[in-house]
């Protein structure tokens, strides 16, 4: 069986990619399309929330893939500092951009259900702030990668800001528990079939996840790849010119 | 298109959104990465040409 290691060689990891992204962009598709049609339109209301839970299936797989893509990129970035395989401090590169776009649309939605809900936008509430924080964790990390000309320095600086802003990621996923208090509801999604969503949510739901899941593998492999590449160019354009 | 009531606003700018969102993220993804490729290409076509 191949060592995942064989992965952190660009050639190898972009002719696999190559193979794997249509599937896993066609699956994305399939899923995210099935999920919301399902949830849009053969889900009944809330009895309490009305029309409003539609949103569910939106703002709770964006909210768990914009804590997840920041594990990624934790992953990406220990991997880096450890083995300094080029293609992982690329790939956390990579998923930054999607799990900011996931943060903002969990904070969108969360912001537009909260109004009719709990009668306000926003509130400072544990979990809505450490998303913020999340969020603006995002664009510190977006912003230095950008700032830094040298691609092994961003990586370095890059990975360490990734290690601090983890402790937000995971604060935004438990931060209901550690306080106990704010708007926000506890987790709506449980092994527990008493607090866990009905049924009739949760199944169009788990599609919706899986959707934003497979999207997200499928923008970071292409993302990825593009990253590579830039990184080559940028290679091969100061050799020619020291040559 | 269902019933959505007095919440139909929320419900539906939730979803225009988000999904714009995502569509603009693939967009710019695709765009990028198609314009990597061909300036790549471009380089390594000229390192060969020029030996």
């Amino acid at each position: 069986m191949a060592s995942v290691w064989e992965y952190a060689n660009p050639k190898k990891f972009i002719d696999t990619t190559d193979r794997l992204l249509p599937w896993v962009a066609a699956l994305a598709v399939v899923a995210l399309v099935g999920g919301l049609i399902w949830g849009f339109f053969f889900t009944p209301e809330d009895f309490r929330q009305g029309s409003t839970v539609k949103i569910i299936y939106l703002h709770v797989p964006a909210a768990l893939m914009a804590i997840n893509a920041w594990l990624m990129m934790l992953a990406a970035s220990l991997i880096w500092i450890v083995r300094r395989h080029h293609v992982s401090a690329l790939a956390a590169r990579a998923a930054a951009p999607v799990g900011a776009v996931m943060t903002v649309i969990a904070l969108v939605t969360g912001a537009i259900w909260g109004q009719p809900m709990w009668g306000t936008w926003w509130a400072w509430d544990p979990r809505l702030t450490s998303f913020l924080i999340l969020f603006l964790f995002y664009l510190g990390y977006i912003a230095l990668w950008s700032a830094i000309e040298n691609d092994d320095t961003a990586a370095d600086l890059t990975s360490v800001l990734c290690l601090v802003g983890s402790v937000f990621a995971i604060l935004s996923r438990y931060a209901v528990n550690f306080w106990n208090q704010g708007l926000h509801q506890g987790a709506s999604l449980s092994l527990d079939k008493e607090q866990n969503v009905a049924d009739v949510f949760w199944y169009p739901l788990v599609v919706c996840m899986a959707g934003f899941g497979l999207l997200f593998v499928a923008l970071v492999f292409l993302r990825t790849q593009t990253e590579i590449r830039a990184r080559r160019t940028r290679a091969l354009l100061a050799r020619e010119r020291l040559s | 298109m269902p019933e959505l009531g007095k919440y139909a606003f929320e419900v539906l700018s939730s979803y225009a959104v988000s999904l714009a969102l995502i569509v603009a993220l693939v967009a710019v993804s695709v765009w990028r990465a198609r314009a990597a490729k061909a300036a790549l290409d471009d380089v390594e076509k000229r390192i060969r040409k020029d030996g």
